[in-house]
């Protein structure tokens, strides 16, 4: 077995450093587009619109049944052959698509579980006061279920930003499509990815803490 | 005036309710009671529409309908022209006792922040509570919860407010409280219509007690003619039961 070249990998965190701003920044952007979408549909499958009702299950039964990388296949290779307005797309913008929606779909069952878990009371409190379906949704029941849905969605959170790797089979030069290039370079591919996974490594394990310091903030707000 | 006709309702294949005829006069304090499984906590929720009644016709104040052709404004239109106290007190977890009492004042009246901020003060200063304004619910006594949940349904300035056994979740140290404070509600002849086993204070507030079974009124009458003088077996029966 060979040393490990030290020298390699410590001259190569900060070039890696400096795609952490895209990682990070395409994670954001799906999040909070899939948190938007999958409240969305959690709202839309405990109310049950008829008809609406069965294209939702069929959006997430699929975005759940089928591989991310396949996902993102279809959207930057595929869908541009039927639709032809797609053909502009870029890779971040497809890669941040694919991420929104199939983390959307997961989200979304664990927002409904949320929803539903709020107490009866909840809800015949907020109608009999006079609220619409909408006021009680936003200001009563959806803000109760974010507080038991918080520490799944970080967990969402942190899957979203390991996903983001794959971005790189969509040409994106971003942390993993960066360290690739890298390492085709200097042949040091072993060197090379273990830089790149400690890197993530890393960053998960910093938002683990502040998941756990927001844990204890929202315990010590309201209790049930 | 609030003006029931006929109003039925059934889960299932079991009446619940069989057509109850009932008009309370502005400023009347009705006391409902009856044997466990009789309606009585159906007919306050079909006057809210937390249930839905199926046939009836139902008049608060200028507003009249079919019941069994509300639609969501009717129900939104109903429910904004009547109180509801809740047995388990029901007060939203997520706001602190001030917020509960404002809450629908602007989200529902569309009433400024200010001036609900300054009718819920008020409200808690008459309901004893002006120190725990900023306290979210799970950290009050039941005796509290309850108070902010009268608070609640009193600051909304409905035509009728509904009491469904308000005391029956509370213990024993804080029942005292929470009938004083409706005893208050009932000084300023509030129309109420009250679901409660504490007789003493239902002969004490109400104009009318009404005793139902099987849902239906079978007797009602004002409180020395329905409690000293009973007319139907019935009453007399459940009377005796319950002392
Ligand atoms: N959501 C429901 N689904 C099915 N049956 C119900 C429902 N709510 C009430 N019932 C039934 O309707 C009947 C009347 O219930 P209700 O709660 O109105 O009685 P009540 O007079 O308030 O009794 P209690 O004194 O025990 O509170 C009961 O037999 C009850 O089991
Ligand atoms: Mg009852």
């Amino acid at each position: 077995m060979q040393a490990l070249d030290i020298d390699y990998m410590l001259g190569l965190v900060p070039v890696l450093l400096g795609y952490i701003p895209l990682t990070l920044g395409m994670a954001t952007a799906a999040m909070v587009l899939a948190l938007i979408l999958g409240s969305l549909l959690a709202v839309e499958r405990v109310v049950k619109v008829p008809v609406l009702d069965t294209l939702v299950m069929l959006f997430i039964s699929f975005f759940r049944g089928t591989p991310l990388l396949v996902q993102l296949f279809l959207f930057y290779y595929g869908l541009p052959q039927v639709l032809s307005f797609l053909t502009q797309i870029n890779g971040v913008t497809a890669a941040v698509m694919g991420l929104t929606l199939h983390f959307a779909a997961y989200m979304a069952e664990s927002i409904r579980a949320a929803i539903i878990g709020v107490d009866r009371s909840q809800w015949e409190a907020a109608q009999s006061v006079g609220m619409t379906q909408t006021q009680m949704m936003r200001r009563i029941i959806l803000p109760q279920a974010a507080r038991v849905a918080a520490p799944t969605l970080v967990n969402y959170f942190i899957d979203m930003i390991k996903s983001t790797s794959l971005a790189f089979t969509l040409g994106v030069t971003e942390m993993m499509g960066a360290t690739q290039k890298e390492a085709a370079g200097s042949f040091l591919y072993f060197e090379a990815f273990l830089v790149v996974a400690i890197l993530y490594w890393i960053i998960v394990e910093a938002l683990s803490q502040v998941q756990k310091l927001l844990e204890t903030r929202l315990n010590k707000a309201f209790a049930r | 005036m609030i003006d029931v006709q006929g109003l039925s309702k059934r889960f299932g294949d079991t009446a619940v309710l069989n057509g109850i005829d009932l008009t309370i006069n502005d400023g009347e304090r009705i006391v409902v009671i009856g044997p466990s499984g009789t309606g009585k906590s159906t007919l306050l929720r079909c006057l809210n529409f937390l249930d839905m009644p199926e046939s009836g016709r139902l008049r608060i104040g200028d507003l009249e309908l079919d019941v069994a052709k509300a639609g969501k404004a009717d129900i939104l239109a109903v429910r904004r022209r009547t109180a509801f106290v809740f047995q388990n007190y029901a007060l939203f977890a997520n706001k602190t006792a001030r917020e509960n009492i404002t809450e629908a004042l602007i989200v529902v009246q569309k009433r400024s922040r200010i001036d609900a901020e300054a009718r819920a003060d008020e409200i808690l200063r008459e309901t004893g509570l002006a120190d725990k304004a900023d306290v979210y619910p799970a950290a009050l006594s039941g005796g509290q919860q309850q108070r902010v949940g009268i608070g609640r349904a009193m600051a909304l300035d409905t035509e009728l407010m509904l009491f469904d056994e308000p005391t029956s979740a509370l213990d024993p140290e804080w029942v005292g409280e929470v009938l004083d404070l409706m005893r208050r509600v009932a000084e300023r002849r509030q129309t109420m219509l009250i679901v409660t086993h504490e007789m003493q204070f239902a002969r004490e507030i109400a104009d009318r007690v009404i005793f139902m079974e099987g849902g239906r009124i079978v007797e009602q009458g004002s409180p020395q003619q329905l409690f000293d003088h009973p007319q139907d077996p019935r009453t007399r029966e459940f009377l005796k039961r319950v002392g």
